[in-house]
């Protein structure tokens, strides 16, 4: 009876899933029959003369998550490190929840907290910064006026991913069987050795699962982006450039969506998004597979 | 921690722990370079909290000036000044109701996957993916579901956000329940069936009581999360007649602090900024102090537990 109950809730939440997907694919049906599949590079986006493609947002998208992953990827696996082995048990208490707290700054707020605090502080001081310093590269352009851009975007997109993989790699360095670092201590190896010969090496898939499971969130993210994208049309070289990202275009356009060509677009939007999503996914598990690390990848708390 | 859950068994001493612990014979450089490292992992610590710090005390400092009695108490009044009242109100509805959806059956499915699907079970190891696929779901895209579901053709409510919300907290509280509940002793299992209990009789009278207080945290963190959701209810429950109190979730629209500060932040006027950190700051405020009461009460737990 009890068991039969269980079994009703987990289809009750399968057949949501599902729902979700049949949606996303049929609400996409009209849009994937106009503009096919060379939908995905087209780069305008003008709702007027029904010229829409997703090559803009998706490029947002691609630039906003990968620099995430490139600042915090690093950063969240010092921060595992850490308060895995290294901090005082008591600092590790407060500092540990601390961290996952960040994940807890609800997107709406921390878009504007970019829009105000963060963009005129990256137009006035990192923009020129990195301009002087790394101009010869095309990706720091000159400054714009605004500092919505998505080299903002990314950086906040940055403050979300990084107690995630934090968190997630703090819980996989725990798992390290202590007999196997004391083993390292007492052959004489130094901290870091120990680290980068025993701790990396055991966990070194479910670092990279743990870096896709933050992926997969970068991803996703709408409204903060939707702050401080900028809403830039066309794919600049310069990341101090305002763009669009997939989630952030959804959200921007689609309670204003008048015809119904712009609205299965938005679906189409959607419908990649799912696809990537879906994926991200799937690899963090079988990368996760390898090494058993699924139990503690599996409590992620977005 | 070693519980396995595919059944694969991670074989520690696999990996040959020689191979690149090859000392340099520089004893000082080595521990120079280790010293180095572990300030680099100080600091990106620092990093972390710092930015926690500066965006808590942006947002408090912002919103400090618009937090009074009033503005909590009150309603909206005029183009953009007043306060939030039927926000707060409407957030509660839409987070409450979308709880009465998601904690049971997020509950159940977390009984199902400890205490009936054994750990080999090809349903349970389905059930797991699919919950990860929820939890990966971009909440964009669950309010666009439900948007097709419930809104279109029909108009925006509460009850449609609270139903995007519900979607986003499933996966949550399913995940942090079973993990919960597989922390109860086996001991307390055993004991119960030795003494011909039933299985659902042991699982609501022993084993749920033993893992309510972990249970009721990942419900709280859930909730927590779920009222800062800004995108479903962009779809869902957007509203234009903000600032009247109901609690009539199947209503048209309702009043709820996201679209608010979405809205405010998005009217260009020094006083509609305003009310937006306001509403801002309440809502940082409210999450982080869930956050830290559910983690005082599963650290109070795991005491009891033994764990």
């Amino acid at each position: 009876m009890l068991q039969g109950l269980c079994v009703m809730a987990a289809l009750l939440a399968a057949v949501a899933l599902f729902g979700v997907v049949e949606q996303v694919v049929s609400g996409a049906e009209p849009a994937i029959s106009r503009f096919g599949i060379s939908f995905i590079w087209h780069t305008e986006w003008e709702p007027v003369f029904n010229r829409l493609g997703a090559g803009t947002a998706l490029y947002g998208t691609a630039v906003c998550s990968l620099m995430a992953l490139v600042i915090a990827t690093p950063l969240g696996v010092a921060i595992g490190l850490y308060l895995s082995m290294l901090a005082p048990r008591r600092v590790a208490r407060i500092v540990g929840p601390l961290v996952e707290m960040l994940a807890a700054v609800p997107s709406i707020v921390l878009g504007l907290w970019g829009l105000i605090v963060l963009a005129p502080y990256v137009q006035r001081h990192v923009e020129p910064f990195l301009h002087s310093l790394l101009g010869f590269l095309p990706i720091f352009g000159p400054p714009q006026t605004t500092g919505l851009s998505l080299f903002t975007a990314g950086l906040l997109v940055t403050f979300m991913v990084l107690p995630i993989i934090s968190a997630l790699s703090r819980d996989l360095f725990l798992t390290v069987p202590p007999e196997l670092t004391d083993a390292a201590e007492a052959l004489g190896a130094t901290r870091w050795e120990v680290i980068r010969g025993v701790v990396l090496p055991t966990t070194i898939s479910g670092v990279i699962a743990a870096t896709v499971l933050g992926l997969g969130r970068a991803l996703g993210e709408a409204i903060a982006v939707f702050f401080v994208v900028g809403d830039g049309a066309g794919i600049k070289a310069s990341l101090f450039a305002p763009g669009m990202s997939v989630a952030a275009r959804i959200a921007n356009d689609f309670p204003g969506a008048i015809t119904n060509i712009q609205v299965s677009a938005l679906w189409y939007l959607a419908l990649i998004l799912l696809v990537i999503g879906f994926a991200t996914s799937a690899l963090a598990r079988s990368v996760a597979r390898r090494f058993d690390v699924g139990l503690v990848l599996g409590g992620v708390r977005g | 921690m070693s519980e396995l859950v595919d059944g694969l068994v991670p074989d520690p001493y696999a990996f040959d722990p020689t191979a690149p612990l090859r000392a340099s014979g520089n004893l000082r450089r080595r521990q120079l370079v280790s010293r180095m490292l572990v300030l680099g992992a100080v600091a990106a610590a620092v990093i972390a909290v710092a930015s926690l710090l500066l965006v808590t005390y942006g947002v408090a400092s912002h919103g400090a000036s618009a937090l009074s009695f009033a503005f909590v108490f009150h309603n909206a009044s005029g183009f953009a000044g007043g306060g939030i009242a039927a926000e707060l109100v409407g957030t509660a509805a839409i987070v409450v109701v979308g709880a009465l959806i998601a904690v049971p059956v997020g509950i159940l499915i977390a009984i199902y996957l400890s205490e009936f699907a054994g750990p080999r079970s090809r349903l349970g190891q389905g059930v797991r993916v699919m919950l990860d696929l929820m939890q990966g779901l971009p909440t964009i895209i669950v309010g666009l579901f439900v948007f097709g579901l419930l809104v279109n053709h029909h108009h925006t409510s509460g009850f449609a956000g609270a139903v995007a919300l519900s979607i986003v907290m499933l996966p949550l509280i399913a995940r942090s329940s079973y993990e919960v509940l597989r922390l109860v002793p086996g001991g307390l299992r055993d004991a119960a069936d030795a003494l011909g209990v039933a299985r659902w009789r042991s699982v609501l009278g022993v084993i749920l009581p033993a893992a309510l207080p972990g249970i009721v945290t990942g419900v709280i963190l859930a909730l927590a999360r779920a009222a800062g959701e800004t995108a479903p209810l962009l779809l869902c429950s957007d509203v234009f007649n903000a600032g009247q109190t109901t609690i009539n979730v199947f209503g048209v629209g309702m009043p709820n602090i996201p679209i608010l500060i979405l809205e405010s932040s998005e009217q260009a006027s020094p006083q509609g900024l305003d009310r937006a950190w306001g509403a801002a700051f309440a809502l940082l405020g409210l999450i982080l102090l869930a956050n830290i009461g559910a983690r005082m009460l599963l650290a109070r737990s795991r005491k009891r537990l033994g764990t």
